[in-house]
């Protein structure tokens, strides 16, 4: 059985008048299934409001759907019994680095997840030191938080997650906020993540990054408008368009280049160009 | 310049006192300021604060930083020292018009300036030497008991931490807006206060809008890590007495009696 399994999701938004009633609805998901599977890379891409941060928020039980069904290894997330043991095995990194940290100095928020959980003092410290090291902020762990660069705030807030020792973590647009040198680094730690065998989701913006996942989902206004490895994605560029997707620039150079459609990693086009 | 503010009035150090357990600190400060209360003359006052300046002197805080705390309420204790100096009725030493100096009220001035300077300097000795986050970690044990009685201590002592986080994003956020203001045409430099006043509530709306969705923010978070109140949550730094916090806690009670004894000398 897959790890994450959606069913039939629906997520309706009703925006109230001043009065209280409900003046217009607006289906952010509807109707999206999807399995993930344990250690895979997945890559969620879509324009703005085609429902991407509604799905992650339901992956772990942030928002439940009112029709369909979410369940993390075979856990429905409806059910209060389970929904802490869910979130600690879905661990969650969200876009605005500053919001999500909870402490004023880098070790102590690290130690927030782990100490929800109510583990031992002494197995919080070793986890705390292994993911400060993971992310390559284990120099800082006594620095205030305020104090860092962006990419350094989202690297701690990953470490956060990672502090946890969850299955999965979900990265709802980790980099949007970063320069360039951040996102680098960030998207490094998401693929060091995944080598260790952590299930990683991705929802980003950018089709570069999304190019590196093992499977790219495409969401267009609330359904799936596409669920394919990136070689595939990208051979059609006219259904790229059409989902009102950007392909990544090497994508782009090899169509302007007139390659062949089939060549579509980096290396490849690299290989091509030379030739 | 806004990212360099240090949090509080922290001075780092290495010191018996920063080592001292924050728990300690608090009781001791505030039993120390129990004791000025108690003290009824100058003499106790004096045996108060040699016992005050022995402790800054362990606690290695250059005396420069002590005094700065002083400068934020000088008004304080000015105005305290001349509503006593003229209010207070007795044998007039001096008279102008309608203003006196009875020698009870020079008497009773010197008394509450000396009181309020010494509880000052006590109180920004216990800031100045304990970490922010030590300070409401050690409130949140001190506390504990009284969550029986329905006292949200953990929830008191979160608050505070949160808080001593988002000061400087705060901050960072108050710059921009006013930037984004100021190239919007904003005015915030000229007119009478009363305008000046007015010009800040285009600063104050967007600043009151944003540290709302922050809160939004920031509690999802929060709830993906597995956050659900204070009960079963355990701490990484669990914060233990050493045999300095038994040491502080004899000299406290051995100044305490001093200071009682002092009343009847």
């Amino acid at each position: 059985m897959a790890f994450i399994s959606v069913k039939d999701v629906v997520i309706e938004f009703i925006k109230y008048d001043e009065s209280g009633h409900p003046a217009s609805s607006k289906k952010a998901l509807d109707g999206v299934s999807l399995d993930i599977e344990k250690g895979s890379f997945t890559a969620i891409v879509g324009m703005n409001g085609s429902g991407k941060s509604t799905l992650a928020k339901c992956l772990n039980g942030l928002l439940l759907p009112k029709e369909g069904s979410v369940s993390v290894d075979g856990m429905d997330t409806k059910d209060d019994e389970h929904i802490w043991h869910i979130r600690s095995r879905v661990g969650m990194v969200f876009q605005n680095p500053d919001n999500q940290i909870v402490s004023s100095i880098v070790e102590d928020d690290v130690a927030f997840g782990p100490e929800n959980l109510g583990i031992e003092p002494a197995e919080i410290r070793r986890r705390v030191d292994d993911a400060l090291k993971k992310v390559g902020m284990y120099e800082k762990k006594d620095k205030g938080a305020h104090m860092l660069s962006g990419g350094q705030k989202q690297r701690i807030a990953i470490a956060g997650a990672v502090a946890m020792r969850p299955e999965c973590i979900v990265f709802d647009e980790p980099t949007a906020m970063l320069d360039p040198a951040g996102r680098e680094k960030v998207m490094e730690i998401i693929e060091e993540l995944n080598a260790d065998g952590i299930t990683c989701i991705l929802i980003t913006h950018f089709m570069d990054e999304a190019a590196e996942a093992d499977r790219i989902i495409v969401l267009k206004k609330g359904k799936i408008a596409a669920d394919a490895a990136p070689d595939e994605l990208f051979s059609d560029p006219a259904l790229i368009e059409e989902l009102g997707l950007d392909l990544p620039p090497a994508i782009q150079l090899r169509d302007k280049l007139g390659l062949d459609k089939s060549v579509n990693n980096i290396d490849a086009i690299a290989d091509a160009i030379r030739q | 310049m806004i990212r360099d503010i240090t949090l509080g009035q922290y001075y780092p150090g290495n010191s018996v006192v920063h080592k001292l357990d924050a728990r300690t600190k608090i009781i001791a400060t505030f039993l120390y300021i129990v004791e000025l209360f108690i003290v009824n003359n100058f003499r106790g006052f004096l045996i108060a604060g040699i016992f005050l300046f022995l402790v800054i002197g362990l606690s290695r805080v250059p005396v420069k930083f002590i005094f700065r705390g002083l400068t934020a309420v000088f008004l304080i204790i000015a105005f305290t020292f001349l509503i006593n100096l003229f209010m207070v009725d007795g044998r007039i030493l001096w008279q102008w018009k309608f203003l006196s100096i009875s020698y009870e009220g020079l008497n009773r001035a010197f008394f509450m300036a000396v009181r309020l300077v010494l509880l000052i300097i006590g109180s920004s000795l216990m800031t100045l030497t304990t970490k922010p986050i030590e300070l409401t970690d050690g409130l949140e044990k001190l506390l504990k008991p009284l969550s029986k009685i329905g006292v949200p201590s953990h929830e008191i002592a979160l608050m505070m931490t949160i808080a001593l986080r988002f000061i400087p994003t705060l901050m960072e956020e108050t710059d921009k807006i006013i930037k984004a203001q100021q190239a919007r045409g904003a005015d915030f430099e000229s007119g009478n206060i009363l305008r000046r006043a007015k010009a800040l509530i285009p600063i104050l709306i967007p600043l009151f809008i944003s540290s709302f969705r922050i809160a939004q923010d920031l509690a999802l978070a929060m709830e993906a890590r597995c956050y659900h109140g204070g009960s079963g949550r355990t701490r990484m730094n669990e914060i233990k007495f050493h045999r300095g916090d038994a040491i502080a806690a004899v000299l406290m009670v051995a100044s305490l009696a001093v200071i009682i004894a002092s009343r009847y000398i």
